[in-house]
């Protein structure tokens, strides 16, 4: 066998990563599988690794695990480059930034409840934007802002405890991560 | 088990301003803000245009005679009306802008407007 001219060299950080990212594409899949009463309306529970992410490793690998949960994600739901992709997308990317900033706060005062609940409402301000810019373009869409904006808060919450509550037991060691996941 | 304690107090604030945030949103963002006046029609004609702050009673006569109404802090309601049907009385209190009940026998119409004017349909 002809020897590989690239050699791909696979770091620590990469396997986290992955390992990170296929834990947000599992809980994108429960999400998917979980009923909701009107499209949009979604527990959201991959931002939990989202979030952990955040307080463990830092921002630039928080972005790496959305941008491979909403890629990832989308290939196996079977929506990519359709709208939900891009609903998706710019979703994460406002949560993210909304994220960069927050993280920011006292963390004496703000806990990751107060990250989960601004990135839930960032999240769902993005995609009704985008909602409006592009798929529904008229201002009847806002009329479902405050079902939205409801539910932002209440599994913007959940999420930040489920997230805090991770967060207060010892992290994992990469061996014990592979054998935990 | 107690999640008490994975919350500090910055998440309390942050847990109320979004609680206000979506209360906020619901007059801001549902059709045309809280009712806030009653149009009171009378062959057509606005008869009265009142605030829907206080507690009134107006007599309005038509052809077949008076039609009764209500107003009371948020809502109007059509009382009595000597229509056979009774369709306006049946229909109870309005309160969402755009609501309208019509006495049509006795050309009386009681209608609750908003902050800004909205449509019953919209057709392209």
């Amino acid at each position: 066998m002809t020897p590989s001219v690239i050699e791909l060299t696979v770091t620590a950080e990469d396997r986290r990563v992955a390992w990170l990212a296929t834990a947000a594409v599992g809980l994108s899949l429960v999400d998917a599988a979980i009923p909701s009463p009107l499209p949009g309306v979604k527990p959201g529970l991959a931002n939990i690794v989202t979030l952990v992410v955040l307080a463990r490793y830092g921002w630039g690998t928080a972005v790496w695990v959305s941008a491979l949960r909403v890629l990832a994600g989308s290939l196996l739901l079977g929506y990519f480059l359709a709208p939900g992709f891009f609903l998706s997308l710019t979703g994460t990317t406002l949560s993210l930034l909304t994220l960069g900033l927050a993280r920011h706060l006292p963390t004496r005062w703000f806990g990751p409840v107060s990250l989960s609940i601004l990135a839930a409402f960032a999240h769902i301000g993005g995609q009704l934007l985008l909602a409006r810019v592009w798929l529904i373009p008229h201002d009847g869409v806002f009329l479902l802002t405050p079902v939205f904006a409801a539910a932002a808060l209440v599994f913007g919450t959940i999420n930040g405890l489920i997230a805090a509550k991770l967060l207060a037991e010892p992290a994992p060691t990469e061996a014990t991560e592979l054998v935990r996941r | 088990m107690s999640w008490l304690y994975l919350t500090r107090p910055g998440d309390w604030l942050i847990l109320l301003i979004g609680a206000v945030a979506v209360g906020v949103s619901v007059p801001v963002f549902w059709q045309g803000g809280l009712a806030d006046r009653a149009i009171i029609r009378q062959e057509g004609k606005v008869f009265a245009e009142v605030d829907l702050k206080a507690r009134k009673q107006f007599a309005v006569a038509g052809p077949l005679g008076t039609t009764l109404i209500a107003v009371e802090p948020g809502r109007a309601r059509v009382v009595s009306d000597p229509s056979p049907r009774q369709y306006c009385v049946k229909q109870g209190w309005l309160m969402r802008p755009g609501e309208i009940a019509i006495c049509a026998p006795n050309r009386v119409s009681v209608q609750i407007a908003g902050r800004t004017k909205v449509y019953d349909s919209i057709s392209y």
